[in-house]
């Protein structure tokens, strides 16, 4: 038998986890599983549909020697209510180090969010590691991305085992991805608050998987902020990628929330998400940068032209 | 019949301020910003310009600027600016913004510290952070210093814009926040006495109830509320170079030497200074 390695992947059907199994298939056997539908994968590659926080998934664990996982899959705030969404992310997320533990697994990577830092009026630009994370201060509505955050940390320093590695990326977006700011941008009209437009940072989804990469096999477990240093404030994005812009009054605080829940912005411009519309959250990722020799290749520019492409080609297809 | 848009008012106004000398002087200052022309903080190179036309009229027509000492200002590298703060509004951290980024020896972008609660104003944060401006916190200033940054800093904060005409150039309690900025970071200080901004605004009281009551740090009580013309002296004295202190105590002396340098060049413009006016 061969001495590869066994890597599972979370969140198989989402266009990062596409493109992290794409580069580890043939190099390590992998193992891809989903809560939201069975993927079709390559030959080879056992894919299961399955809720981390339920029985099955440690049937998964006993039927396979698992020396890695890379977790990526994550419940948004649009597919289901709070509470599932904080079963299937905290309590998930749990199950899966316990499993870890339990099962022998030397290494595991957590794919967090920027979003764990809060957006106030108050940030500092350049966020380090080190900085509060803030945001369950705003709204209960992060609360799991929080959590899933010190669960992660508190194995991080009591299983060094494990060999955790959790990346908070900034923005990811691309061909595929279905995080809100994805969904946002791809849409004609965007809304974006009167008066305020803050500095953002994004990075394209296979930046990313080579981040995920490079992270998985240099193994240097910790806590890494991965973003590009180059910036742009919101609005200018929303005009790079094609979009028109909704002005919505930003005062007094209230008014964008009702304005979205009203409107049931759930998908790409949540309530609970207005803030970081407001202010910014800006990393630095230096550490990442130099621990794993990372630069993305991809600029800002490449980044927006997909989206303003999308939208010219919906032009021509609907007259 | 004449339309608006056909006297290019925009345009004509732009060619006023950002004259070829600021393009080029805005064009020298070691600044790197990404592919869409912004730093980290929000800095904008283009509004920038613009703004810094604007200042330069006040601070040649306006407040007839005399400054000294502008050699000791370096080209590049990390740099602290620590000056007297005075006159209610910040038109002295203006002056100094003005003055450092047209200095012939090679212009330099100075970045400011902003009161905290400006960035929850609408467009206000977003246009003082463009200039340049940033919200006082310390990590801030060392990320700044580490990308070799200049940064004024006016260590007797509101205590000083804020004080009333009858105490003008008495120093007050100096923070020792920049001390430990200057020594973590081998920053360079190079102090600057500015003398005139106390005339600019004379306040004779502050309504602090009310100030508490609007959550701002002073209602002052002046004759205007547009800055007077007064004549105002810069003078920017000789880089001071501090090592790591031993003890809080020992930091204190340090900035104790700061403020005697201060004194000694407010004095030197207050002697300069023939006419207020």
């Amino acid at each position: 038998m061969s001495a590869k390695r066994t890597v599972l992947v979370t969140g198989a059907a989402g266009s990062l986890a596409k493109r992290v199994i794409g580069k580890l298939h043939g190099r390590y056997q992998v193992i891809a599983v989903d809560f939201r539908r069975k993927v079709d994968t390559d030959a080879g590659i056992p894919s299961y549909l399955v809720e981390l926080h339920k029985r099955g998934f440690e049937d998964i664990f006993a039927e396979h020697r698992i020396d890695a996982v890379i977790h990526i899959g994550r419940m948004f705030a649009h597919e289901k209510d709070r509470l599932q969404r904080y079963n299937a992310n905290v309590l998930g997320t749990k199950r899966l180090l316990d499993l870890s533990r339990k099962y022998g697994v030397n290494q595991v990577i957590i794919h967090s969010t920027y979003f764990v830092y809060g957006a106030s009026a108050y940030n500092p630009a350049l966020i380090d590691e080190e900085a509060p994370l803030k945001a369950s201060e705003v709204t209960q509505d992060l609360v799991d991305s929080v959590e899933v955050e010190s669960l992660a940390n508190i194995y991080l320093w009591k299983h060094p085992d494990l060999n955790i590695t959790i990346l908070r990326p900034c923005n990811v977006l691309g061909p595929g991805v279905r995080n809100s700011m994805s969904i946002l941008l791809a849409r004609p009209l965007v809304p974006v608050l009167i008066g305020f437009s803050p500095m953002m940072q994004f990075l394209h989804v296979e930046d990313m998987a080579e981040g995920l990469m490079l992270a998985f096999e240099k193994n240097k477990p910790g806590i890494y902020n991965v973003a590009p240093e180059d910036y742009v404030p919101y609005q200018q994005a929303v005009e790079e990628c094609g979009c028109r812009k909704l002005p919505i009054p930003s005062i007094p605080p209230a008014l964008p929330r009702s304005i979205s829940s009203a409107l049931n912005w759930n998908a790409f411009f949540p309530p609970y998400l207005i803030n970081y519309f407001k202010y910014p959250v800006i990393l630095d990722a230096k550490l990442f940068r130099q621990t794993f020799d990372w630069k993305p290749k991809r600029s800002l520019n490449d980044i927006f032209s997909y989206y303003r492409k999308q939208k010219l080609l919906a032009k021509t297809v609907r007259p | 019949m004449l339309r608006l848009d056909q006297l290019h008012l925009r345009e004509r106004a732009l060619a006023y301020l950002v004259t070829p000398e600021i393009e080029h002087l805005v064009a020298s200052i070691p600044k790197p910003v990404g592919s869409f022309g912004y730093d980290p903080w929000g800095y904008n190179e283009d509004r920038f310009k613009v703004a810094l036309g604007f200042c330069k009229l006040l601070y040649d027509k306006y407040f007839r600027v005399t400054a000294h000492g502008l050699e000791n200002i370096p080209a590049q590298g990390r740099l602290l600016i620590i000056g007297n703060h005075s006159g209610q509004l910040p038109m002295d951290g203006l002056m100094v913004g003005v003055a450092a980024a047209t200095n012939p020896g090679g212009p330099r972008l100075v970045r400011a510290m902003i009161e905290r609660f400006f960035p929850t104003v609408p467009w206000l944060g977003n246009y003082l952070n463009a200039l340049g401006g940033v919200i006082g916190d310390p990590l801030n200033c060392s990320k700044m210093l580490e990308m070799d940054e200049a940064i004024i800093v006016f260590p007797e904060g509101v205590r000083g814009s804020g004080k009333l005409y009858k105490d003008r150039y008495k120093l007050q309690r100096f923070g020792n926040g920049f001390m430990h900025l200057a020594m973590n970071h081998k920053a360079p200080i190079v102090p600057v006495g500015i003398v005139g901004c106390e005339e600019t605004m004379p306040a004779v009281a502050n309504l602090a109830p009310l100030a508490r009551l609007l959550g701002i740090p002073y209602v002052p009580v002046v004759p205007s509320l547009l800055p007077l013309p007064a004549r105002v002296y810069l003078n920017f004295g000789k880089p001071m170079h501090f090592e790591h202190a031993g003890s809080e105590a020992e930091v204190t002396e340090r900035v104790e030497e700061v403020k005697t340098e201060l004194r000694h060049l407010i004095d030197l413009g207050l002697k300069e200074r023939t006419r207020i006016y």
